[in-house]
């Protein structure tokens, strides 16, 4: 019942289309998951009326580590029973563990919506957002890991500094050549296409699912990774920039450990939790970017 | 130690303008913040950015939209302030880059937006917090500000004077998280507070969990008088389980609100029989309660808002992000079934007491965002107001703590602008249970900047080894969640005295369950349990200081709502509600609010649409 493979199939259909239509594409996908859910979820509807309420609990299978604290300096799984409700995410399951079992337990939220990129987790197996994953498209026990790929902190907290280096290593801020006065109240003009053309783009929420899914990030710990160069991509295919900021960005992200090492292994695409088309993004500006080179021999 | 001339608490909308503003002045400012900017709760404003851009618009009707929504309880220098400097605030976003949503001739749009008189509101999809606040993060990497994310600030380094006029914020304390060491941080201009809202002082809030009132609650024991704390900002259509927000727009393109008898509530019982559910956020939001009181609720807890009728086609086109959240964080399918709806509360429109020029009444802290109350929402927020304040008043605070001159405040700050004892009968006294390592010693004797950090990183070292080497008491998530019960149940969009009185009594015994917390995990790395155990306080001295507001007001202003007082009393209570902390106790008065503006006066008028 996994998602995850339905996503990739539809995702690595939509390679060499433009952007609009990829975005209807993950629409497209997005409203087949649901359909599909719907039925599983008249499944497991049917399924629960027939458990009682003693045995109407998810089983969790918890990483845990802390490097200070006798006991858990070598990583384990703990198991929590945790009472299953509607709607429940995976997220809700771990606040229901942490605040009556164990309030050592320990991830990173905030938001539960999906927008603040806190809980990107290894849920059975595949990179998630804890709050955006319901309990019911799981196969349970429910298995919850620590982003691989990147260090362990504590329980489910990695270190997210590397990952912030390779996001901020490609000058992830709007530098036009030239900006109206602002006392004129004048804004720069971009058409409606152009904003469209870097909308997927700018959804990126920082999770770093992308990151821990990659294989070549796994491999070269200097590769600038999917989610730096879909945030190159997002400044410079901004028309508002103007050329020379664009040949700039593009140099950035064609050296050694940029796009080229993009084995287009769509992994990225897959987890991404907010549909950003990345390996297509960096499929494009390896066109851009050969483009560009033969303007200039 | 740490120092730099600016610190900035908080990396959300206020506390990134804040900073940006401070560097534009020179100063060597830093931001403090317990989550990485990117994942503060701006990112989640979906609707929009409100500024008096165009032709035909002008800031002065921003600011009577503004003031009339307030239901007059806003000061008009604030509102003024903010009209005016709206329209540059926005095209500066725009100048950094910020991906609005276009016109065809390549402007920046605008829509309607509710209680607005012109069609002002600017807007970046349905994720315009998301783009504001990245946006505005990426400036702040291009002009290299130090940020130390994943710090807790537990405190206020403040000196001790007797009257909080006189008191000086020096710096800060805070706690990385990751590593548990706590240090002391300097700010030789001034600290700015932008630590966003309380939400989580209830049960059901479309809110942040990290929104938990830290800023209002230290400052306010450190000696900055809370205002108008009662008026919380409900939203009626917000998921059951987890309180995230179903947007106006379903209402708006005809989506219906059902009771589990399948009635259309809001025609069926009269609760706004010309604009159903189009009425306003606090009248829907009773509406649905009455019907969930009544014994007409869905599982005894929500209604149903139903747009199955739209069709597939006009859903997918328009709400087609309302389909994501309802299947994402409920587990409903928007096109098959409705979708279970209930009130949370949305926004504090009260805070800490500032000027329009961002300054509180301690020397050297401000506050700015959610967490503070300049009083420009007054008794109702409009939507798509919050975000344009962030700007505005956190480049207010950025300047000035940076040195600029901004002309001398209008609006009075601190006790000195008090007008009217306050009193207000309580079954027990609240404040705090034992005074003891207060918050403030006031003895007069802290004075050296280096001597009143050092001192309050002591008592934050004693606090916290306490808090770890304690074997055995109460589970600080056991206290917070009746802290949140109890201010659902009694401080929720239906407030009557006896209700009110029994949350004191609930937080009064909350109080003395919290003496007794321990936090189980005794590891210093990244320890959640600790910080979550420190916010559980903040989040009692804030619902407190809420419901004695409540208890206050004995009126019926925008969102706060009486029982047994069922109109607006201009006569007496054009004034606002200030709570102040005494040495542990709670100290309730009132301060006229201002309505005259730079030309004129604003008269109180009905509060109709
Ligand atoms: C779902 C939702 C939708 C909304 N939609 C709109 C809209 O469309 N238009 C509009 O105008 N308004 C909207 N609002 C309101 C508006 O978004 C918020 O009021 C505003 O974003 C708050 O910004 P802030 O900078 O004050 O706080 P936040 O963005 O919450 O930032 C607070 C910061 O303080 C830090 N912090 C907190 N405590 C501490 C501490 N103890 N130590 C260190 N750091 C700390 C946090 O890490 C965070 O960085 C919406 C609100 C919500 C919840
Ligand atoms: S691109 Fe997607 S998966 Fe990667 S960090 Fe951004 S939101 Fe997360
Ligand atoms: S909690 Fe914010 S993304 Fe999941």
């Amino acid at each position: 019942m996994s998602t995850g493979i339905q996503e990739s199939e539809t995702e690595a259909d939509t390679e060499e289309q433009d952007t609009a239509a990829e975005e209807s594409a993950a629409q497209r996908q997005r409203m087949e998951t649901k359909r599909q859910r719907a039925a599983e979820r008249d499944l497991q509807e049917k399924a629960e009326e027939e458990l009682d309420d003693s045995e109407n609990a998810v089983e969790l299978k918890v990483f845990r580590y802390d490097p200070e604290v006798e006991g858990k300096e070598e990583p384990r799984f703990d198991t929590f029973h945790v009472p299953f409700f509607k709607g429940m995410t995976v997220l809700d399951a771990l606040i229901y563990a942490r605040d009556h079992f164990d309030s050592s337990l320990t991830f990173r939220h905030s938001c539960r919506q999906a927008i603040c990129g806190s809980d990107a987790l290894f849920i059975n197996g595949r990179q998630r957002l804890g709050c955006k994953t319901q309990m019911v498209d799981l196969d349970w026990p429910v298995r919850i890991e620590p982003l691989p790929h990147q260090d362990v902190v504590k329980d489910l907290v990695v270190d997210m500094e590397h990952f912030y280096d390779q996001m901020e290593s490609v000058e992830p801020y709007f530098d036009p050549e030239e900006t109206p006065k602002k006392s004129d109240l004048e804004e720069q003009r971009q058409d409606r296409e152009n904003r469209e053309k870097i909308k997927m783009s700018t959804r990126c929420i920082w999770c770093g699912a992308c990151m821990s899914s990659c294989n070549i990030a796994a491999g070269d710990n200097e590769y600038l990774g999917p989610a730096a160069i879909n945030k190159a991509y997002r400044f410079a295919m901004d028309e508002r920039e103007g050329e020379n900021m664009k040949q700039h960005r593009l140099n950035i992200i064609e050296q050694e450990h940029g796009v080229w090492r993009c084995q287009t292994q769509f992994s990225c695409t897959e987890v991404c939790p907010k549909d950003i088309p990345l390996t297509e993004h960096i499929q494009e500006l390896k066109r851009e970017a050969v483009k560009n080179n033969l303007k200039f021999w | 130690m740490y120092e730099h001339d600016v610190l900035v608490i908080g990396g959300g909308g206020a506390g990134l303008r804040a900073a940006i503003a401070a560097h534009e002045e020179g100063a060597d400012v830093a931001i403090v913040t317990k989550l990485h900017p990117v994942r503060s709760h701006t990112g989640a404003a979906e609707g929009g950015i409100n500024a008096a851009l165009r032709d035909g618009d002008s800031w002065e009707d921003h600011a009577y939209d503004t003031m009339k929504g307030s239901d007059f309880l806003g000061d008009a220098p604030a509102i003024e302030t903010f009209a005016k400097t709206a329209p540059e605030e926005v095209i500066n976003l725009e100048h950094w880059g910020m991906p609005f949503s276009r016109e065809d001739d390549g402007r920046v749009s605008q829509r309607p937006f509710g209680g607005l008189s012109f069609p002002r509101t600017t807007y970046a999809g349905a994720e315009t917090g998301h783009h504001m606040l990245h946006t505005m993060y990426e400036q702040v990497v291009k002009r290299g500000i130090e940020v130390y994310d994943e710090w807790y600030v537990s405190r206020l380094a403040v000196t001790d004077h007797d009257d909080p006029e006189d008191r000086v914020c020096h710096g800060c304390v805070a706690y990385d998280i990751k590593s548990g060491e706590i240090a002391g941080f300097k700010a030789t201009g001034g600290v700015i507070l932008a630590t966003g809202g309380l939400g989580q002082a209830f049960d059901h809030t479309t809110n942040a969990v990290a929104n938990t009132g830290d800023g209002p609650a230290m400052a306010y024991r450190a000696g900055v008088p809370v205002e108008d704390m009662e008026m919380i900002q409900f939203h009626p259509t917000t998921l059951p389980s987890t309180g995230v927000l179903i947007s106006e727009g379903v209402r708006g393109e005809g989506g219906i609100l059902y009771n589990d008898e399948g009635e259309r509530l809001m025609f069926e019982y009269g609760y706004a029989n010309n604009e159903g559910e189009l009425a306003s956020r606090d009248v829907v939001a009773r509406a649905e309660l009455t019907e969930v009181n009544e014994g007409r609720g869905i599982d005894d807890e929500y209604v149903h808002l139903d747009m199955r009728h739209l069709g597939e086609e006009r859903i997918l086109d328009r709400l087609e992000n309302i389909l994501h959240l309802a299947e994402d964080f409920e587990g409903v399918d928007g096109l098959e079934e409705p979708m279970p709806v209930k009130p949370g509360q949305h926004y504090a429109m009260g805070g800490l007491e500032v000027d329009e020029n961002s300054e509180t009444c301690i020397n050297g802290l401000y506050a700015a965002g959610e967490c503070a109350c300049v009083s420009m929402h007054g008794a109702n927020r409009l939507g798509g107001n919050a975000l344009p304040e962030l700007l505005v008043f956190g480049a207010r605070a950025g300047y000035h703590a940076g040195g600029r001159d901004l002309g001398e405040a209008k609006i009075p700050t601190g006790p000195s602008a008090k007008s009217e004892d306050g009193h207000v009968d309580t079954p027990v006294s609240p404040g705090a249970v034992d005074a003891g390592d207060g918050d403030v010693a006031a003895d007069g004797a802290l004075v050296e900047p280096q001597e009143v950090i050092q001192h309050h990183v002591e008592a934050e070292e004693r606090r916290v080894t306490e808090l770890l080497e304690k074997d055995d008491g109460v589970n600080h998530a056991e206290v917070r969640a009746d802290v949140q019960e109890t201010m659902t149940d009694n401080v929720n969009v239906f407030r009557n005295e006896e209700n009110l009185k029994e949350a004191v009594e609930d937080l009064r015994v909350a109080r003395e369950r919290y003496q007794d917390v321990y936090v189980r995990d005794p590891s210093r790395t990244y320890n959640t349990d600790l910080i979550h155990t420190i916010e559980t306080r903040n989040i009692i001295d804030v619902a407190e200081a809420i419901t004695l507001g409540a208890l206050a007001r004995e009126e019926f202003r925008g969102a706060h709502w009486r029982e047994q007082h069922q109109e607006r009393k201009d006569d007496e209570w054009i004034k606002h509600t200030m709570v102040s902390w005494n040495d542990g106790r709670p100290d309730l008065y009132y301060k006229p609010v201002v309505l005259e503006g730079e030309d004129k006066t604003y008269e109180p008028k009905e509060r109709s649409y």
